[in-house]
C-alpha cells in the first residue's frame, strides 16, 4: 500500500504540475537549496554585541514569565540555584542532567543541596540542565537531546532551572542550528523553549504550567 | 464522533445565535484575545518582509512538492524512521492501527492533531479496541464531552469555565468544584500525567515536515505534544503533504510568522524538532518513529485556483477576525475545519455537495485575507467554490430558474422592457394604497422580516428614455 501510495501521490502532483519527475536545472536548484540551507531574513533585533544580546535575552525571557539571575563566576552558580529554590519554597533536591559541562560548578559547596544525575521521575520537582545556547531574539533556550541531556528533564519537573553561560548567547535561532550542524547529525529531539509552559484553552486566559514546567529559571554565568 | 452537518449551516447558525451559553463563551474571542496588531506586527519591523518570504518559500515548495516530499521520506528512513504514504483517510487510519497492533498497544497519548480530526481517528481507534487519550487541554475537555473542536487552535473556545468545571466533575467522578481556571488546569495536569507513562503509543501532528533532515516539527504552548512523544515507546507523526518545507531555516521563518498571527506571541513556547527514534546512549525518547503522510484530496488542488490554500499554516488568524465565526462559533459550520479557512477547505474534503453553504457563510468583508500571514485570497477561493457549486447546478432551484428567466429576458431588450413594465405595474397593484408589499413572490426570505416598497413611477429604462435628452 505504501509504495503504491507513494507512486499515486507523486503522480498526481506531477500531473497537476504538468511535468514528470523533477529533472535537470530545476532539480539541481532544489538540491542546492537543501544543501546550502541558506538563511532567510533574520530579524535585526538580535544582531548585537554579546553584552547587549545578554540584556535583550533577559528582557525577552522575563517578558514571557521566565526568571533570570546572573552570576559573575562558576563558583556562584550553586548558591544562585539554592537561593532561587528557597525563594520559591521549593525543596533543595534536584534531578540534574548527567552533562559533564555542569560538573565545573562546584556543587559540593552547597551542603544542603541534594543532587541526583539522570532522567527524571514524576516525584522530581526540580530539574537542572544546561543548554546548547540562548537566543537573544526572543529569550529562547535551545536544547538538544543526547546521553548527557534527556529531553524529559525539559518537560517533567514542575520547575526547570537552566544554567547558561553568557558566551553561549547567540542572536537568532539560525545560529543555534549552525552550532548543532557543526556537531554532526540532528539529535533525536531539539527543543526551542521560550518561557514556562502555558495554556489559554479555558476562556482564552493564559495560565502557566499546563503540562510542562510551571517555572523556568535561567542562571546566566559571566565568563 | 458527532455527525458533521455542513449542509445545515443555516439552521445551525440560528441555533447558535440563540444559545446564551455559547454567546457568553464567544465573548472571549470577541475581546480579541489575540492582540494581533499590537504584538504581532508592531514589535517586529520585519514582519511584512518575513511574511513575503514565507509565502514565496511555500510557493516554491508547492511547485516542487514531489521532489521535497520524496526527499523528506528518504531522510526519515535514513534517520531510522518509517514512512507511510496514504492517499485517503482510510489508508491513514489503517496504517496507524497496524502500527499499534504490531506494537501490541492498548493506549495512545495524543498531541493535538487537526489531521487526526479530519480522518476521524479516535472513533476508528476505539472500534479497533484502542484507547486514545487527548492530552491538549482543550482537546481533553472536548473528548470527554464527545464534541469536535470548534476552533483549530483553541478547540474548546465554545465553553465557559463553568462548563469545564461541570465536565470535570462528571468525568473525574467528584463533586462540582468552583470554576477556577488555575485549579481546572492543575486538575487536568494531575489526571493526565500518569496517562503519558501508560501510553504505548504517542501520536502528534506536525506544523512542518522538513525535507532536509526528515524531521517533523510541532509548535505548542502546553508541552503535552512533547510528553506525548518522548514518554511512549513509539512516536507516530500524522501529517498532510502540505506541511513540507525544504530546510530548518525555512521552518524557522514560517514559525516566526505563525507565533505572531496565531497567538500574538513573539515565539511559541515549544518549537520541537523530532528526527527518528532515540539514539544509542539516549536515556529517553521513543524506540520507533513513524510518519504517516496523508494526501486526502490535497494533490487534487494542485494546479487549480485552490492550490493557494495549500500554503495555509493553520494559525487561525482568519477565524479570530471573522465576523461570521465570532457570531456563530465553530460548531455551526458542522465541519472539522471552521471559519474562513474551513469554508474553503471543507468542500475539497467532503465535496461541495455536502458543504455548499460554507463558502456562502461570509460577509465578504475581506478581514480574513488581510490578516492571513500566507496571503491566501480566502474570499476569492470561496467565490471559486460558489461558482463551481453553481456550475454543478447545485444552487437552489429557485435561484437557478430565477437567473435563467432573467438571462433569457436580458438577451431580448424589447421583451425585457415589456416584462419589467408589467412587473412594476403588477407590484404597484399588489402594493395597493400602502405602497408596500408584505410578501414578495419568490422573495419570501427577504420579506419575512420586512416589507418591500412597491415600485413608484416608470421603469428605469422608461425614465432613462424620457430624461436622457434633458440631462
Amino acid at each position: 500500500m505504501s509504495e503504491g501510495g507513494r507512486a499515486a501521490i507523486l503522480g498526481n502532483i506531477r500531473r497537476a504540475l504538468g511535468r514528470g519527475e523533477l529533472q535537470g536545472e530545476a532539480r539541481a536548484a532544489c538540491e542546492a537549496r537543501l544543501k546550502s540551507h541558506a538563511r532567510n531574513l533574520v530579524p535585526a533585533r538580535g544582531q548585537l554585541p554579546r553584552e547587549e544580546q545578554v540584556a535583550l535575552f533577559i528582557r525577552m525571557a522575563e517578558a514571557v514569565k521566565a526568571s533570570v539571575s546572573r552570576v559573575a563566576k562558576d563558583d556562584d552558580v550553586p548558591g544562585a540555584v539554592v537561593d532561587y529554590l528557597k525563594g520559591q519554597n521549593l525543596p533543595a533536591d534536584v534531578i540534574m542532567a548527567p552533562d559533564p559541562a555542569l560538573d565545573r560548578y562546584g556543587w559540593a559547596s552547597q551542603k544542603m543541596l541534594a543532587i541526583r544525575r539522570g532522567k527524571p521521575v514524576d516525584a522530581d520537582q526540580v530539574g537542572v540542565t544546561g543548554a546548547l545556547c540562548g537566543v537573544a531574539e526572543t529569550g529562547t533556550l535551545m536544547m538538544a537531546s543526547g546521553p548527557e541531556h534527556p529531553t524529559t528533564l525539559n518537560f517533567m519537573p514542575e520547575t526547570h532551572v537552566v544554567v547558561l553561560r553568557a558566551a553561549q548567547m547567540v542572536g537568532a535561532y539560525e545560529e543555534g542550528f549552525d552550532l548543532l550542524r557543526a556537531k554532526g547529525a540532528m539529535p533525536r529531539t531539539v527543543n526551542l523553549i521560550t518561557g514556562p509552559s502555558r495554556t489559554g484553552d479555558i476562556e482564552q486566559k493564559i495560565e502557566l504550567g499546563a503540562h510542562g514546567p510551571r517555572r523556568l529559571h535561567i542562571v546566566i554565568v559571566d565568563d | 464522533m458527532p455527525a458533521l452537518t455542513s449542509e445545515n449551516f443555516r439552521a445551525n447558525s440560528v441555533k447558535a445565535l440563540g444559545n446564551a451559553q455559547l454567546q457568553r463563551a464567544l465573548d472571549n474571542i470577541r475581546r480579541d484575545f489575540v492582540d494581533f496588531k499590537g504584538r504581532a506586527v508592531g514589535e517586529l519591523p520585519e514582519y511584512d518582509a518575513l511574511k513575503r518570504e514565507a509565502i514565496a518559500l511555500k510557493n516554491h515548495t508547492l511547485e516542487n512538492l514531489d521532489f521535497y516530499l520524496d526527499t523528506f521520506a528518504k531522510n526519515v528512513e535514513a534517520s531510522g524512521g518509517h514512512i507511510h504514504w496514504c492517499q485517503a483517510a482510510g489508508e491513514a487510519r489503517e496504517a496507524i492501527v497496524a502500527i499499534c497492533k504490531k506494537r501490541g498497544a492498548k493506549t495512545m497519548a495524543k498531541g493535538k492533531s487537526m489531521v487526526g480530526e479530519e480522518i476521524g481517528l479516535n472513533a476508528y481507534l476505539e472500534a479497533a479496541g484502542l484507547t486514545p487519550i487527548e492530552t491538549d487541554l482543550g482537546e481533553y475537555i472536548i473528548q470527554m464531552r464527545g464534541e469536535t473542536p470548534s476552533h483549530i487552535t483553541a478547540p474548546a473556545i465554545h465553553l465557559t469555565k463553568e462548563d469545564v468545571a461541570d465536565t470535570f466533575a462528571e468525568h473525574h467522578n467528584h463533586a462540582r468544584r468552583p470554576a477556577e481556571i488555575p485549579a481546572l488546569i492543575a486538575e487536568a495536569r494531575e489526571m493526565l500525567r500518569p496517562r503519558y507513562h501508560e501510553a504505548d503509543i504517542g501520536l502528534t501532528g506536525a506544523n512542518f515536515l522538513i525535507a532536509e533532515t526528515g524531521s517533523s516539527m510541532i509548535i505548542t504552548n502546553e508541552g503535552n505534544g512533547d510528553l506525548s512523544q518522548i514518554l511512549p515507546r513509539t512516536h507516530i507523526v500524522l501529517a498532510s503533504i502540505d506541511k513540507i518545507v525544504p530546510t530548518i531555516e525555512d521552518a524557522l521563518t514560517v514559525a516566526r510568522v505563525l507565533a505572531r498571527t496565531s497567538s500574538g506571541q513573539e515565539f511559541t513556547v515549544y518549537n520541537t524538532f523530532s528526527t527518528g527514534a532515540r539514539r544509542p546512549g539516549d536515556l529517553d525518547g521513543p524506540e520507533e518513529f513513524h510518519v504517516v503522510l496523508l494526501d486526502n484530496g490535497r494533490s487534487a488542488l494542485m494546479g487549480t485556483k485552490q492550490q493557494a490554500m495549500l500554503r495555509c499554516i493553520r494559525c487561525a488568524a482568519c477565524l479570530n477576525h471573522c465576523p461570521v465565526y465570532k457570531s456563530v462559533g465553530g460548531h455551526a459550520y458542522g465541519a472539522v475545519y471552521t471559519g474562513p479557512m474551513g469554508a474553503v477547505i471543507t468542500p475539497s474534503l467532503i465535496g461541495i455537495d455536502k458543504a455548499a453553504p460554507l463558502p456562502n457563510a461570509s460577509t465578504f468583508c475581506g478581514r480574513c485575507e488581510s490578516v492571513c500571514p500566507m496571503g491566501i485570497p480566502l474570499p476569492a477561493l470561496m467565490r471559486d467554490w460558489r461558482e463551481r457549486e453553481y456550475e454543478r447546478a447545485e444552487a437552489p432551484a429557485a435561484l437557478r430558474s430565477g437567473i435563467g428567466v432573467w438571462a433569457y429576458l436580458a438577451k431580448r431588450p424589447a421583451l425585457y422592457a415589456r416584462a419589467t413594465w408589467l412587473g412594476v405595474k403588477a407590484l404597484r397593484v399588489i402594493g395597493g394604497r400602502r405602497g408596500r408589499l408584505a410578501s414578495l413572490p419568490l422573495g419570501q426570505g427577504w420579506t419575512a422580516t420586512r416589507d418591500f416598497p412597491a415600485p413608484e413611477g416608470a421603469t428605469f429604462r422608461a425614465q432613462w428614455r424620457r430624461t436622457r435628452g434633458a440631462a
